[in-house]
C-alpha cells in the first residue's frame, strides 16, 4: 500500500519547492562579492576628468556606490530617491557612470539632478565587470574598511531604501 | 463589442465545463443515466463557446483592435496578417486560450469517437476532461483574461516579438499543444478506469490510439520547435536544453514509455498499475511544463512577463489535479490484479526495462531542470544547469535503451531464450559494429563518440531490417501481399524505430563533422568549405512590411558550377527596434549550408558566419518518421474493429481479450 | 540616387577585387576558437538563457573581450572560469562545479538508475512468487490456451 503512495509523496515535495520558488526571482543573482573587499580601481571623474578617484579615498566612511547610465531607463526611476537621500545628508553616494558618453551623462545629471558626491567614468565597462555588474542600476553598500556589505540589483525604491539600505548603513556607521 | 462577446463566451464555456465536469461524475458514481447523458452535449457546447472566444480574439487581432490590452501588447498595424493571427498565441493570455481550445477539441473528438464505450466510462472520461477545462477557463477569467480592455485605447500596438514573426510561430505552438494537451485523454481514461475499478485490457485498447495520436503530435511539435530554433536564432543550434524545451521533452519521454506499456497491458493484461501511473505522469508533466513556463520560476528563452498571482493559481490547480489523481491511484491501484505470467527473459521484461530507462532519463532531465530552483529554495545560491550537464547525463542513460530497442521486437511474449536471441541477432550486431567502426574512417575523422553514435543507429537499423525480412519471409504469398498482411501498427513500430536511428545518425554526424567559419567578407571575396565556394556579392538594403533589412547576396558554387544563391538577412524591426538575424539555409539530404550575416564593416564588407552541417536534416527527418509511425499505428483496423465489437467484449470478464 | 551611387561603387569594387579568400573576422582565429569553445559553457547574465558564445547582448560582448584579454595574458580556461565566478558566482557556469550542493545533481541520475534497477528486480521476483502461489483456475487455463493460440497467430 505504502509504495503506491510514493508518487504522491514525491509530488508533495515538488509542490513545496515550487511554492518557495514562486517567492524568488530567478533573475536576481546574489553577488559573491558580499563581505569581500571592494575591488580597487583608479578612474577619471565624470565632471572633472583631470581628477581621479579610487575607493581607498572613501576609507573611514560608509558609502553607497551606485551604477548608473544615461541610457538606462530604470535609472531614471530610482534617481529621485537618491536626489532625496542626498538632501538628507545621511550617506555619501558615489556614482559609477557605466558604459556611457560623457556629454550624455553630464546632460542627464543637469536634467535630473546630481545626488552624487562625484561620479567616475567606466566607459568600457571593465570596472563594472570587476564589481559583477550585469544589470544597471545596481547599488552597493561599502563599509568603513572598504568591504562590500550589501548589493541591491535593480532600481532602489523609497521602500527598499528605508527597509534595507539605510538600516544597513546605520548598522555599519556605528 | 466583439471582445465582450468573447469574454461572455468564456463565461458560458465555464458554466458548461462545470456541468460537464460535475454531473457525469456524479451520474457514474450513483448510476444515474440522465446525469451521465449530460457529458456529451455539455462538452460539445463548451467547444462551441471556446471556439467563439478564440474567433473573437483572432478577429480583434485581424482588425487591430488596440482597445484590447492583449492585442495592443502583441500586435501592430504593420504586422502582416498571418502573424497577426499567430499573435493570438504570441503572449501569455492567448497561449492559455489556445491551450483551452485544444483541450476542447480533444474533448469534442472523444464525444464523437466514444459511442462504443460503456456509458459510465465515457461519462467519467468526459467528466475528468471537463474538470481540467474548468481550471483553465477559471485561470483565464480570474487572472489572465485575453479580452481585458485598455482605456483609452492605444494608437498603435507594441508589436509581436520579432523572434516570433516567423512561419514557425503559425504552426509550432498549435501542433505542440495538440500533442501535450492530447495526453489529457490518456489521463482521463486512466482516472476513469481507476474510478470505475475496471483497469483491464479493454481500457488499454481504448487509450492506445488516443495516446499514440497525442505522442505523434508532440513529436512533430518538438521537432518543429527545434527546426525553428535552428534557422531563426541564427547560430545553427537545434536543441539547447532550455527549461521550456525540457518541459515539452519530459512528457514526450513519459509518453513514449506509456505507448510501450499500454501495448503490454493490452496484449498481456500486465503492468496495469504501472501503465496507469504513466498515463497520470505524462499529463502531469504537461501541466508542470505549463506551470514552469507561465509562472516564471525558471529563466528561459521563452519567458513571458510574469504576474505572481498567475503562478500561484497554476500551482494550486496543479496541486489539486495531480495530487487528487495520485491519491486516487494510491487508493485504487493496490487492488489491481497482476495479469499474465512471464519469464525473466521475455518481451514483457524488455519493454519494462525500456520503460524504466525512459523514466530514469525523465528523472535526470527533470532533476537538471529543477535543480537551480531547489538550490535557490534551500538558500544555497544560484546555479545554472545547462547543455554540458544534460549531454553528460542523458546520453549514457539513453544508450542502453536504444540498445534494447533493437532486441525488444525479437523477443517473444511470456518467455524467450537468451541464446536463441543472441543467435538471431549476432549478424545484425556484427554488421552494425563493423560499419560503425569503418564509416568514420571513410568520412575522414574517427572519434570513439562518432563511432558509438553510429553503432547505436546502425544496430537499430540492422535489427529492424532483419526483423522485417524474417517476418516477410515467414509470410506466404507474393511480396506485395506479404507486406500488406502485416498489421499497420507493426509497420508503424518499425518505422518509428527507424526514425530514432535516422535521428541518431543526424545528431552524431552533425556533432562530429560540422564546420564553422566566421569570416570578414569583402565584396567578391570567397570562403571555401567542404568543396563549396561561398562568394559574397554584397548586401543591399530592402524594406519589409514592418522592418528594414540588409539582404546579403551569397553565391555558392561547387567544382566551378553555381549551386545556388543565398540571401541571409539582418533585420531591424521598426516598432520594437529589435535586430534579428535571418540566416539563409540551403537544405539538402546530405548537408545544410547555413549563412548568417554578422556586422557591417567598412566598404560594403560584412562579417559573415558560414556553416557546413552534414546530415543535420536527418534530425528532423527522423522525427517525421517517428510521427508517421504513430500515424500508421493509429490507422490500424484493429481499433475500429474492436470499437464495433466492444459491446460484445464488455461482457467478457476483466482482463480477457477479444 | 544614393543607391545608384552605391551600385556604381560596388561594381567598381567588384571589378578590382578578385576572388580572394576571406580572412577570419577575428584577428587571432586560434584564440577565437578557444574563446568560443569556452564561451559555450558560460552563461550570459543579462539574457534569458543564452550562452556567452551565442548572446549578442552588450555585457556578453564585454565579457568576451575580457575573456579574450585574459587568454592573451596566458590564463588557463580554469583560471578564467575562476575569474568569472569570483565576480558573478557559479551562475555563470553552465556546467555546475561538483561540490556538496551539487552532488545530488551529478550523482542523482545514476542513483535513480540504481534504485530503478533494484526496484525492477524486486518487482519481477515478487511478482513471480505471488503468481506461483496462486494456481490457475480451470477457466483461466482455458483462456491462457486461447490467448497463446491467438498470440501465435498474431505474432
Amino acid at each position: 500500500m505504502l509504495r503506491f503512495l510514493a508518487p504522491f509523496a514525491v509530488f508533495v515535495a515538488l509542490i513545496i519547492f515550487f511554492a518557495i520558488g514562486l517567492t524568488r526571482d530567478p533573475r536576481e543573482i546574489p553577488s559573491p562579492l558580499i563581505n569581500q573587499p571592494a575591488p580597487t580601481f583608479t578612474l577619471q571623474q565624470l565632471q572633472v576628468p583631470a581628477k581621479q578617484f579610487s575607493p581607498a579615498d572613501m576609507r573611514g566612511q560608509v558609502w553607497l556606490f551606485n551604477v548608473w547610465a544615461s541610457w538606462c531607463v530604470s535609472c531614471r526611476e530610482e534617481h529621485p530617491v537618491f536626489v532625496e537621500l542626498a538632501k538628507r545628508n545621511l550617506v555619501p553616494i558615489v556614482g559609477l557612470n557605466y558604459k556611457d558618453q560623457r556629454p550624455d551623462a553630464l546632460q542627464w545629471l543637469t536634467q535630473f539632478g546630481n545626488p552624487y558626491v562625484l561620479s567616475v567614468t567606466d566607459f568600457d565597462g571593465r570596472i563594472g565587470i570587476d564589481y559583477g555588474v550585469y544589470g544597471v542600476p545596481e547599488t552597493y553598500v561599502i563599509d568603513k574598511q572598504g568591504v562590500i556589505r550589501m548589493k541591491h540589483i535593480g532600481p532602489v525604491t523609497p521602500q527598499i531604501l528605508q527597509d534595507k539600505i539605510l538600516p544597513k548603513v546605520q548598522e555599519l556607521s556605528k | 463589442m466583439i471582445p465582450e462577446l468573447g469574454h461572455f463566451a468564456l463565461i458560458l464555456a465555464l458554466t458548461l465545463a462545470l456541468a460537464q465536469g460535475i454531473l457525469p461524475l456524479i451520474g457514474a458514481a450513483t448510476n444515474q443515466t440522465n446525469f451521465m447523458a449530460v457529458a456529451r452535449p455539455a462538452a460539445q457546447g463548451q467547444f462551441v463557446f471556446v471556439a467563439i472566444a478564440f474567433a473573437c480574439l483572432a478577429y480583434a487581432f485581424l482588425v487591430n483592435d488596440f482597445s484590447v490590452q492583449y492585442v495592443a501588447t502583441n500586435s501592430n498595424t504593420r504586422l502582416p496578417a498571418q502573424y497577426r493571427f499567430a499573435a493570438v498565441w504570441g503572449g501569455h493570455e492567448g497561449s492559455i486560450l489556445l491551450w483551452t481550445l485544444t483541450l476542447s477539441v480533444w474533448t469534442l473528438l472523444v464525444t464523437l469517437f466514444s459511442r462504443h464505450l460503456p456509458q459510465e466510462m465515457a461519462a467519467r472520461v468526459l467528466g475528468v476532461m471537463g474538470l481540467i477545462s474548468v481550471g483553465f477557463l477559471l485561470f483565464m477569467l480570474l487572472v489572465s483574461n485575453p479580452f481585458d480592455r485598455l482605456i483609452p485605447a492605444a494608437m498603435e500596438g507594441r508589436d509581436l516579438n520579432p523572434l516570433l514573426q516567423d512561419p514557425g510561430m503559425v504552426i509550432h505552438p498549435p501542433i505542440l499543444y495538440i500533442g501535450y494537451v492530447g495526453f489529457s485523454v490518456a489521463f482521463a481514461f486512466a482516472l476513469a478506469a481507476l474510478m470505475g475499478g475496471r483497469l483491464d485490457a479493454a481500457w488499454a485498447r481504448w487509450s492506445r490510439p488516443w495516446t499514440t495520436a497525442a505522442w505523434m503530435f508532440l513529436t512533430l511539435g518538438i521537432a518543429l520547435g527545434s527546426w525553428w530554433a535552428y534557422y531563426e536564432l541564427g547560430w545553427g543550434g537545434w536543441w539547447f536544453w532550455d527549461p521550456v524545451e525540457n518541459a515539452s521533452f519530459l512528457p514526450w519521454l513519459v509518453g513514449t514509455a506509456l505507448i510501450h506499456s499500454l501495448a503490454v497491458t493490452e496484449k498481456r493484461g500486465t503492468f496495469k498499475s504501472w501503465t496507469v501511473l504513466l498515463a497520470i505522469t505524462a499529463f502531469s508533466l504537461s501541466l508542470l511544463g505549463t506551470f514552469l513556463v507561465r509562472s516564471g520560476v525558471l529563466t528561459s528563452v521563452h519567458a513571458f512577463a510574469t504576474d505572481p498571482k498567475r503562478g500561484v493559481f497554476i500551482l494550486i490547480f496543479l496541486a489539486i489535479v495531480i495530487g487528487a489523481s495520485l491519491l486516487l491511484f494510491a487508493w485504487r491501484a493496490p487492488k489491481v490484479g497482476l495479469g499474465g505470467k512471464f519469464a525473466l527473459i521475455s518481451r514483457e521484461t524488455f519493454l519494462l526495462a525500456n520503460n524504466v530507462l525512459l523514466l530514469v532519463a525523465t528523472g535526470a532531465v527533470l532533476l537538471g531542470t529543477l535543480y537551480p530552483l531547489f538550490i535557490d529554495a534551500l538558500d544555497l545560491g544560484k546555479i545554472s544547469v545547462g547543455p554540458p550537464y544534460f549531454d553528460a547525463v542523458f546520453m549514457p542513460l539513453m544508450a542502453p535503451a536504444i540498445f534494447l530497442m533493437g532486441i525488444g521486437p525479437f523477443a517473444r511474449w511470456k518467455e524467450q531464450s537468451l541464446p536463441e536471441l543472441a543467435k538471431r541477432l549476432k549478424w545484425a550486431f556484427g554488421v552494425a559494429l563493423i560499419s560503425a567502426l569503418l564509416m568514420p574512417l571513410i568520412i575522414g575523422k574517427w572519434t570513439p563518440l562518432i563511432s558509438f553514435g553510429l553503432l547505436l543507429a546502425f544496430w537499430v537499423i540492422a535489427a529492424g531490417v532483419y526483423g522485417v525480412w524474417s517476418r516477410l519471409a515467414q509470410t506466404p504469398g507474393v511480396m506485395l501481399s506479404r507486406i500488406a498482411k502485416q498489421t499497420p501498427s507493426w509497420w508503424g513500430m518499425q518505422l518509428a524505430h527507424l526514425g530514432i536511428a535516422i535521428f541518431i545518425i543526424g545528431v552524431t554526424l552533425v556533432k562530429g563533422y560540422e564546420t564553422e567559419n566566421d569570416v570578414r567578407m569583402n565584396i567578391g571575396s570567397t570562403v571555401t568549405m567542404n568543396n563549396y565556394v561561398f562568394t559574397f556579392r554584397g548586401a543591399t538594403q530592402q524594406a519589409g512590411p514592418n522592418y528594414q533589412a540588409w539582404v546579403g547576396d551569397v553565391e555558392i558554387s561547387k567544382n566551378g558550377k553555381l549551386v545556388t544563391t543565398m540571401h541571409p538577412e539582418k533585420r531591424n524591426y521598426l516598432a520594437t527596434g529589435m535586430a534579428m538575424t535571418e540566416a539563409a539555409i540551403d537544405a539538402g539530404i546530405t548537408r545544410d549550408l547555413y549563412v548568417a550575416l554578422g556586422e557591417p564593416l567598412e566598404n560594403g564588407a560584412w562579417s559573415v558566419r558560414v556553416y557546413h552541417k552534414p546530415f543535420v536534416d536527418w534530425i528532423w527527418g527522423g522525427c517525421v518518421l517517428m510521427a508517421l509511425g504513430g500515424l500508421l499505428a493509429i490507422s490500424d483496423r484493429r481499433y475500429r474493429l474492436h470499437q464495433r465489437s466492444a459491446k460484445a467484449s464488455d461482457a467478457l470478464p476483466v482482463g480477457s481479450q477479444a | 540616387m544614393m543607391r545608384a551611387i552605391l551600385g556604381v561603387f560596388l561594381l567598381s569594387l567588384m571589378a578590382f577585387s578578385q576572388a580572394d579568400e576571406a580572412p577570419p573576422t577575428a584577428q587571432d582565429p586560434v584564440l577565437e576558437a578557444r574563446l568560443n569553445h569556452l564561451a559555450k559553457e558560460l552563461r550570459c547574465l543579462v539574457c534569458q538563457n543564452e550562452t556567452l558564445a551565442d548572446s549578442r547582448a552588450d555585457l556578453a560582448l564585454d565579457l568576451r573581450r575580457e575573456v579574450r584579454d585574459k587568454m592573451r595574458q596566458g590564463m588557463s580556461d580554469a583560471q578564467i572560469k575562476d575569474y568569472l565566478t569570483q565576480r558573478y558566482g557559479d551562475f555563470v557556469l553552465y556546467r555546475p562545479p561538483v561540490k556538496s550542493a551539487t552532488w545530488l545533481l551529478w550523482f542523482g541520475p545514476f542513483l535513480i538508475l540504481i534504485a530503478a534497477i533494484a526496484g525492477l528486480t524486486y518487482f519481477l521476483k515478487r511478482r513471480r512468487k505471488v503468481l506461483e502461489e496462486i494456481p490457475l483456475s480451470a477457466e483461466e487455463t482455458a483462456r491462457l490456451k486461447s490467448l497463446l493460440h491467438s498470440e501465435n497467430k498474431q505474432a
